[in-house]
């Protein structure tokens, strides 16, 4: 759970109150708090003057609008063809190993989330994944290691 | 059927003044760069292949005063990766061509719908752009152009789910007629165009249409950027001229033992390896937006078709029953065939049913799930039974 304190209105200043807003105000949120709660739902719906139903139907239809809890560092391994080809699978388990969750897990501390997507474009450069809006490729269990570790220090 | 050497060309990524390509644009009338680019031929990059001059003459011809050019780079076909590329390499050349297809259709209004996998590239693209319109101001241009980002959804690199994501709804596609030319965006005329085909308007422009044609065949004029992945030794974007038979592409990027190669994506075909070299890469054989993916003799066709299933299951946006039944029943009648709990001749029963969702779906990602299904199916049968 969050406070959106201020975050709404300032996106809603930003890009306005009209329907075509939403995708651009509900992004905002989901950049600083990486998913959007019940609440800051309601607060985009009385914004905007749409049904709360409505903001929820356009979150839940996209899968980077995350409407359950998430950890701060949301990693999304890819898991389509080329990179299934290529190691995704230790790619897993390499990240189930450090941080000690399953897939669709978040770490105790908050910290990261471990989520798998579809292709994301970095095919010739498989196995890949997304750390947040960072894309890496190109892994390996060392390499996947020290990236883990840099987050957890930063 | 005739096919062409591969060619390796360099025009896509090539450094140019773009200052000049508008300049002689801006001296054109809207007719002279519409039947330019009519002339060359071209047809889109995305992957469906519609004649670019005629979506602008078309366009061109709405009497709306509020129109919209949208750049699709929503590029989310598997094995695709070429727009990004354009884009972290060349986003001045989008920009332009943008511009000019503003010009030619009348439109003040750009739109780039990024998808959100390539986020990491819009402040470089914000502050190329800044710019870029401050140049093309200059020129005399009144175009403006901006961004908006997706959010994870493949559905939405089909345009009337783009315009409805835009919108901010569901990326839930529309019904056609009326299409995007006549009734898109906010319900105004609207031309979609993918990253490269804007590149591509722009060479067209500063070369002319005659040395343009000179490039690929026919039916498929000009050179394609190709994403190529999987068992290749030598995996990545490369420009090539259309129109080369499957053959001489697996010779140049094979690894030697190379038993199928998918063109388009999920949504495209599967080609054995006894038929690449009756097969032709164009329009006039098997059309692809540049996913070019190479499967070797220690591959299982049956993984590749189940990973494909499993993702257009995910994709489908489960408006129409056809698409999001039909994907669930194709994933789960593979694999109870490969379990044994059905027959083999299950599988007939699949195709009719990938048949059926081809007419009965309502867009181009439930009608080309039987693509990639009933190629597999039918020339890798004993790989999806055993």
């Amino acid at each position: 759970m969050y406070q959106t304190d201020n975050l709404v209105k300032d996106l809603v200043e930003k890009h306005g109150r009209q329907r075509d807003s939403l995708m651009p105000i509900l992004q905002g949120i989901v950049e600083k708090h990486n998913y959007l709660t019940d609440e800051a739902m309601v607060e985009v719906a009385q914004e905007l003057d749409i049904s709360a139903a409505e903001v929820y139907g356009t979150a839940s239809f996209y899968s980077f609008l995350d409407t359950e809890p998430r950890g701060k560092y949301v990693i999304r391994v890819c898991k389509t063809i080329t990179c299934a080809m290529k190691g995704k699978e230790e790619v897993i388990e390499a990240l189930e190993d450090i941080l000690k969750i399953k897939v669709g897990g978040t770490t105790s501390n908050g910290l990261f989330t471990l989520l798998e997507t579809n292709c994301m474009g970095w095919c010739h450069k498989a196995p890949a994944m997304l750390i947040n809006d960072i894309p890496y490729t190109e892994l390996t269990r060392e390499k996947i290691i020290k990236i883990i570790k840099d987050y957890m220090h930063k | 059927m005739e096919t062409k050497k591969i060619s390796k060309v360099d025009l896509i990524f090539e450094h140019i003044d773009p200052r000049e390509v508008l300049t002689k644009a801006y001296g054109m009338t809207r007719d002279e760069i519409i039947d330019e680019i009519l002339e060359s031929g071209l047809k889109g990059r995305g992957g469906a292949g519609f004649p670019t001059g005629m979506k602008w003459k078309l366009c061109s011809e709405e009497k709306e005063k509020t129109k919209y050019i949208i750049c699709n780079a929503d590029e989310g076909e598997p094995g695709t990766f070429k727009d990004r590329e354009i884009l972290d390499r060349v986003a001045y050349k989008v920009y332009a061509g943008m511009t000019i297809a503003g010009k030619a259709v009348g439109a003040k209004k750009g739109i780039i719908y990024l998808r959100g996998e390539y986020k990491f590239l819009l402040p470089q693209l914000r502050m190329q752009l800044d710019g870029f319109l401050k140049m093309s101001n200059e020129i005399g241009y009144d175009f403006e152009i901006d961004f908006r980002l997706g959010s994870g959804a493949y559905i939405c690199g089909e345009e009337s789910a783009l315009f409805e994501s835009i919108e901010g709804k569901r990326g839930e596609p529309r019904n056609k007629p009326p299409y995007p030319t006549h009734s898109g965006l906010f319900g105004k005329p609207t031309v979609v165009n993918n990253v490269e085909t804007l590149v591509n308007s722009v060479i067209i422009l500063k070369y002319g249409s005659k040395k343009y044609k000179q490039m690929g065949t026919m039916f498929s004029t000009g050179a394609k950027v190709f994403s190529v992945s999987g068992d290749t030794p030598i995996p990545g974007i490369y420009e090539l001229e259309l129109g080369m038979s499957l053959l001489e592409f697996v010779k140049e990027f094979g690894d030697g033992d190379t038993k199928a190669v998918q063109v388009g994506g999920a949504a495209g075909f599967c080609v054995p390896r006894k038929l690449f070299a009756s097969t032709v890469i164009g329009f006039e054989g098997v059309p692809t937006g540049g996913s070019m993916k190479l499967f070797n003799s220690s591959r299982s066709m049956y993984n590749v078709l189940h990973n494909y299933l499993e993702f257009f299951t995910e994709e489908s946006c489960g408006q129409c029953t056809p698409c999001r039944v039909g994907c669930q029943q194709l994933l789960r009648g593979v694999e109870s065939v490969k379990k044994r709990e059905s027959k083999s001749t299950y599988l007939n029963e699949l195709v009719k049913l990938a048949d059926t969702m081809k007419i009965a779906s309502k867009c181009g990602l439930g009608q080309s799930v039987g693509n990639a299904f009933k190629s597999i199916v039918e020339n890798f049968r004993e790989e999806i039974i055993y």
